[in-house]
């Protein structure tokens, strides 16, 4: 298990003081003066060895985006936009950090701007976080009051501006590009790509969008360094995480833990075990609700990290684990899933537009068994057809789970149909 | 050329500019991509995804061609050139896909649809399309939304490509539709659900790629495979669109654009998109003359071409006069000037409107600069005028030049152009005072400065005076260079150059319009010919006996002794010549109602019962005449050289702000004034213009 003297956030629980002078005694803005001092190049450098991988869902090296900005600043300046535009379902583990422990992630904003040459940052916050943004802004003042943010801030010589956005609730705004077009005050839709945010983002300015806690964890890496960062996990998995744990366990959590840290031990250490007993476990969705599910099975020797489960044809994501005992309907957990997608589906391109609607409707029907065996194949054809085509990832998030569902409970599906077709109840059709 | 890429398109290797996108690199290669949302001339929008094509070595996934460009691609690791591919089973399933998803909540209501026979969507679907419909849920249907008289919609058939409010947003400049709702829900709609107040919104009904968007006063009216489709040329306005008239049997259907990037691109304004119902009414279908009661009564060809030789008979050249309109063809004024100078008559004027443009100096006359030219222009100063309104397809040029980084100003009266522009005065006093505005050091740094003045102005007691000022400004900041003429005249007429080229104008002892007027009401001149001239004051005429040839039954029909019914510009070939000099021939789609000849071949069967036959019996040989004298107009059929500059000198201007030129965008001429189609139009901007003075 993590120490807890190798956890970033010493505060996820919400237990000690959140205002600046706790931030302080935990070990928050300690040198940052003399981290700036190392120029941005070392900084990169150092996160690029630490191997941080964005904790957004996508898992791209963090080091390596910031390495895509413009060595020099050119006429347009280069901004930092946050993306706390966290609204994935069962992703929970950014509000902590900006309820609780904002001034890691300020912190982060200074140090990674500086980096990038950015003298200003963006914070987009999700619609629905009222506590987070009144928290956060609290925070923000703070640090401005005490000459951390603005003009020379934190004594480093380097202006620096951070500003909280909040958003509309719309979860399309956590696409990158959306979230740019969100911040301009236009409609939230995602752009085509090229030309990538780090060469024409906000305002057509070099940009770069990082997570949270991507953001947040940056501080530490250069107080203890990339070594420190990089000893836990497996090779290519680096660092410590927060796993964010819901559904059918018995004390649901956020969590710092290590990388590659086993499905077994984090849900029997932190989250008092499956409710009803590791025999009641029926499947669970590893990374947040657009990755596929895993049955029960595979969980056994399970490792949380982004290459094992992508291995496994789902992904890590932002480790938000969602746990589903025997007792859960999974043709209806899934349908739900799609329902969301379908209801923030930003109808820009065809496939995700008519895609999300269609699915959803089958698996309508799925779940109450009327439908054919032939259509789960349909079902399958068109979460295909959805995958790839579309102009943002929200597509391929939508058609990730129904896949996962059809791959893992075919069985059950069709069980259902038949059980509707023939008026014989069998016995794995839940409900 | 050097800078041109190699790739590879489906196994072929073409060399392509590396600006271009995919779709279009492999347009030049000969391959068709399937698209609805992708338009040369707006915005990428990338939403469609049925262009996708297959980038080999790239993501597993296959690219929007729209939107990638062949810069954006990378060739193999061993120097291979870059390779796509349009015809993979990736691709073909890809495009399966979005075609599938597309049809899915469309309605199949295609023998209902007046899109039919002339869908993107219909024609895709059979060439990229499933053969069946796996759909079995119920299908999505949307609220109809107001878009006004000329635009009907069928929102359910809408596939969400956003052409339309790119369209609106972007060349129209009047951004009054947009896309609301999320997901599913997404639908296009006009912001306010109100009649769209653009002057050229008919062309989104060319853009909706499906039925979505349709022409509200041809619906239900005809199949596109019923129609003979003529190539000809508008006449609504001094630009010369390019058209195609759409005929079945003797009724024009529908008008629509044809492209030409020399001149409207793919525009045209509503007024020549939608003028064809005033085609069918008011029209003048037989010859009429005046009987001694007073009245106009039905007559053969022969009575009225007696009732002409009559007159002229007892009246020297000097006391007959000819003054065309708007919408004449080069070859009727050629005929009535031969015509008319055998009876030695020199009052001949083309500038109904009492222009004052010089006959002799082109460089005063034309719109020098070309329209394809205002892409050029990085400053442009517009003099008492409002393109809007009398070139609404070229000033969505201005616009374009505008949206390009090129600064506008105007003198004249401040109307909504749909650009930005700096307001340095409302008449010739600001002229005069130009250097002291903001807006010289602009025009004077730019690199093709342009001046536009605008014909209106010339109508003026002091055009000739405004003219020169005109012309010495820009000489003064510089827009007269080696290889570009930064001077223009925005004329109003289709039918205005033509005259003056061919000199259908007044002749050494003849008399300008102004004096022909004056002429008729003291007796002077007895006898005046309107060839379909209609805008000036008939009052004026006094007890001239007036003959009118012509097609409606507007004003110079009712003052007229004889009626000639002529045939309009849909219903003959006809030479007309645009602002910046450009021949162009109509054709003819169809023929005249009743009796209604062709203009050219009245006068020369007139010319026969005078007892001095013209020497052409047919069009042919009136053009081969007319070459011979004009080579330019016909044989050749070429823009004119570059007019030697000639720049007039100021003079004394008053001091009376320029007044609009047009009064009602859509009643300026007498075919449109008999249509209904435009009466509506006409009283809807004037409820706006109400509504916004209020």
């Amino acid at each position: 298990m993590l120490s807890d003297s190798d956890r970033i956030f010493q505060n996820i629980y919400g237990m000690k003081d959140r205002s600046l002078a706790g931030a302080r005694a935990r070990g928050c803005w300690d040198g940052t003066a003399a981290l700036v001092a190392r120029g941005g190049e070392a900084i990169i450098q150092e996160v690029k060895d630490s191997g941080l991988r964005g904790r957004g869902g996508a898992g791209f090296p963090t080091g390596l985006k910031w390495s895509f900005m413009p060595k020099e600043v050119g006429e347009r300046p280069h901004y930092l936009v946050v993306n706390a535009d966290e609204s994935e379902p069962g992703t929970c583990k950014d509000r902590e950090i900006m309820r609780h422990d904002p001034h890691t992630l300020i912190e982060g904003c200074l140090l990674a701007s500086f980096a990038m040459q950015a003298h200003a940052c963006y914070i987009y916050l999700r619609g629905e976080y009222i506590r987070e943004r009144q928290a956060l802004q609290v925070a923000i003042d703070e640090a401005y009051d005490a000459g951390l943010l603005g003009k020379n801030a934190a004594g480093s010589g380097w202006d620096f501006d951070l500003y909280l956005h909040h958003g509309a609730g719309a979860y399309i705004c956590g696409e990158e590009t959306a979230l740019i077009e969100s911040l301009e005050g236009k409609k939230g839709m995602p752009r085509l790509k090229p030309p990538f945010p780090a060469g024409a983002g906000l305002y057509g300015c070099p940009t770069t969008v990082n997570n949270v806690e991507s953001i947040a964890v940056v501080p530490e890496i250069l107080r203890r360094g990339a070594e420190w960062f990089k000893s836990f996990g497996r090779e290519n998995n680096a660092g410590t995480k927060l796993f964010a744990i819901s559904g059918h366990v018995e004390r649901p959590c956020v969590v710092e833990e290590a990388m590659s840290i086993t499905f077994r031990e984090l849900i029997d250490r932190h989250c008092g075990g499956i409710r009803g007993g590791w025999g009641n476990l029926k499947a669970i969705i590893p990374g947040g609700s657009s990755v596929p599910c895993l049955k029960a099975e595979q969980c056994d020797d399970l490792i949380m990290d982004f290459d094992t489960l992508r291995g496994l044809g789902s992904g890590l994501g932002t480790a938000a684990v969602i746990v589903m005992d025997e007792s859960t309907d999974i043709i209806k957990a899934i349908w739900r899933l799609s329902k969301f997608y379908k209801h923030e589906s930003c109808g820009q391109c065809t496939p995700c537009r008519e895609g999300t609607g269609w699915m959803m409707r089958v698996m309508d029907r799925l779940v109450r068994g009327e439908a054919e065996i032939e259509e789960i194949d349909t079902l399958l054809d068109v979460t295909k057809q959805v995958e790839g085509h579309t102009i943002c990832a929200l597509g391929d998030a939508a058609a990730w789970p129904i896949q996962g569902l059809i791959r893992n409970f075919r069985d059950e599906i069709e069980d259902r149909i038949k059980a509707r077709q023939t008026g014989k109840v069998s016995a794995v059709a839940a409900e | 050329m050097s800078d041109l890429r190699k790739i590879i398109i489906d196994g072929q290797e073409v060399e392509v500019h590396p600006d271009l996108a995919l779709i279009q690199a492999c347009e030049q290669a000969g391959i068709a991509v399937p698209r609805f949302c992708y338009h040369d001339r707006l915005s990428i929008a990338g939403n469609c995804r049925m262009c996708l094509v297959e980038v080999v070595g790239g993501p597993p996934k296959p690219a929007a061609s729209c939107h990638m460009q062949v810069k954006d691609l990378r060739g193999g690791r061993n120097g291979e050139l870059p390779e796509i591919k349009t015809n993979s089973p990736m691709v073909k399933k890809a495009r399966e896909g979005v075609m599938e998803f597309l049809l899915i909540n469309h309605p199949l209501d295609c023998p209902i649809c007046d899109q039919g026979g002339e869908c993107d969507l219909q024609d895709q679907a059979l060439a990229f399309g499933r053969d069946c419909s796996r759909f079995e849920e119920d299908k999505r249907s949307m609220d109809e939304i107001n878009l006004g008289p000329l635009i009907k919609t069928q929102m359910t058939r809408c596939i969400q490509c956003t052409r339309c409010v790119r369209y609106m947003t972007e060349v129209a400049g009047v951004p009054e539709m947009g896309c609301t709702g999320r997901g599913e829900d997404a639908e296009i709609i006009s912001y306010l659900d109100r009649n769209l107040s653009s002057e050229m919104q008919g062309n989104v009904i060319d853009l909706c790629p499906v039925g979505a968007l349709t022409s509200r006063p041809y619906a239900f009216t005809a199949r596109p495979w019923e129609l003979k489709k003529t190539e000809s040329i508008d006449v609504m306005d001094a630009l010369g669109a390019n058209i195609r008239i759409d005929v079945r049997g003797r009724e024009v259907m529908r008008i629509m654009p044809r492209n030409n990037d020399d001149v409207n691109e793919e525009w045209i304004s509503d007024k020549t998109r939608f003028i064809w119902d005033g085609l069918r009414n008011q029209r003048l279908d037989r010859p009429y003359v005046r009987g001694t009661d007073g009245k106009l009564a039905p007559a053969s060809w022969e009575q009225a071409f007696t009732a002409i030789a009559d007159k002229m008979a007892g009246l020297s050249g000097g006391q007959i006069a000819a003054i065309a309109g708007d919408l004449v063809s080069v070859e009727a004024m050629w005929a009535l000037k031969q015509l008319l100078a055998q009876k030695g008559v020199e009052s001949l004027e083309c500038r109904q409107d009492g222009a004052l443009i010089p006959t002799d100096n082109p460089s005063a006359a034309l719109f020098n600069p070309s329209i394809a030219g205002i892409d050029e222009a990085d400053a442009i100063l517009l003099i008492g005028t409002n393109p809007r309104l009398e070139s609404p397809v070229l000033n969505a040029r201005i616009r374009k030049a505008w949206l390009n980084g090129a600064e506008v100003g105007l003198i004249g009266q401040p109307v909504d152009l749909t650009y930005e522009y700096a307001h340095v005065g409302a008449g010739p006093r600001s002229l005069a005072d130009f250097d002291q505005s903001g807006f010289y050091s602009v025009l004077k740094n730019a690199k093709r400065p342009m001046v536009v003045l605008g014909n209106g102005v010339l109508a003026r007691r002091d055009g000739l005076a405004i003219l020169g000022t005109a012309m010495q400004l820009a000489e003064h900041v510089g827009a007269i260079q080696e290889d570009w003429t930064g001077f223009g005249v925005l004329h109003t007429a289709a039918s205005r150059i033509g005259g003056l080229e061919i000199g259908f104008v007044p002749g050494e002892n003849g008399r300008a319009l102004p004096s022909i007027l004056d002429g008729a009401a003291t007796g002077a001149v007895e006898m005046v010919w309107l060839l379909g001239a209609d805008e000036i004051d008939m009052n004026r005429l006094g007890g001239a006996f007036v003959v009118y040839q012509g097609s409606h039954g507007d004003a110079g029909a009712h003052r007229a002794d004889v009626i000639l019914p002529g045939a309009t510009y849909t219903e003959e070939p006809g030479i007309f010549v645009n602002l910046e000099g450009r021949p162009q021939q109509a054709m003819s789609a169809g023929l005249a109602p009743g009796e209604a000849k062709e203009n050219w071949a009245i006068i020369r069967a007139l010319s026969a019962h005078l007892g001095a036959t013209l020497p052409f019996n047919s069009l042919a040989e009136l053009r081969a005449q007319l070459a011979n004298e004009h080579p330019r107009l016909w044989d050749e059929m070429d823009m004119p050289a570059r007019a030697a500059w000639q720049p007039l000198v100021a003079g004394a201007m008053d001091d009376t702000p320029f007044a609009p030129t047009i009064q009602d965008f859509y009643l300026t001429n007498p075919i449109a004034r008999a249509s209904q189609v435009m009466a509506q139009l006409s009283k809807d901007a004037a409820e706006r213009a109400a509504v916004a003075a209020e």
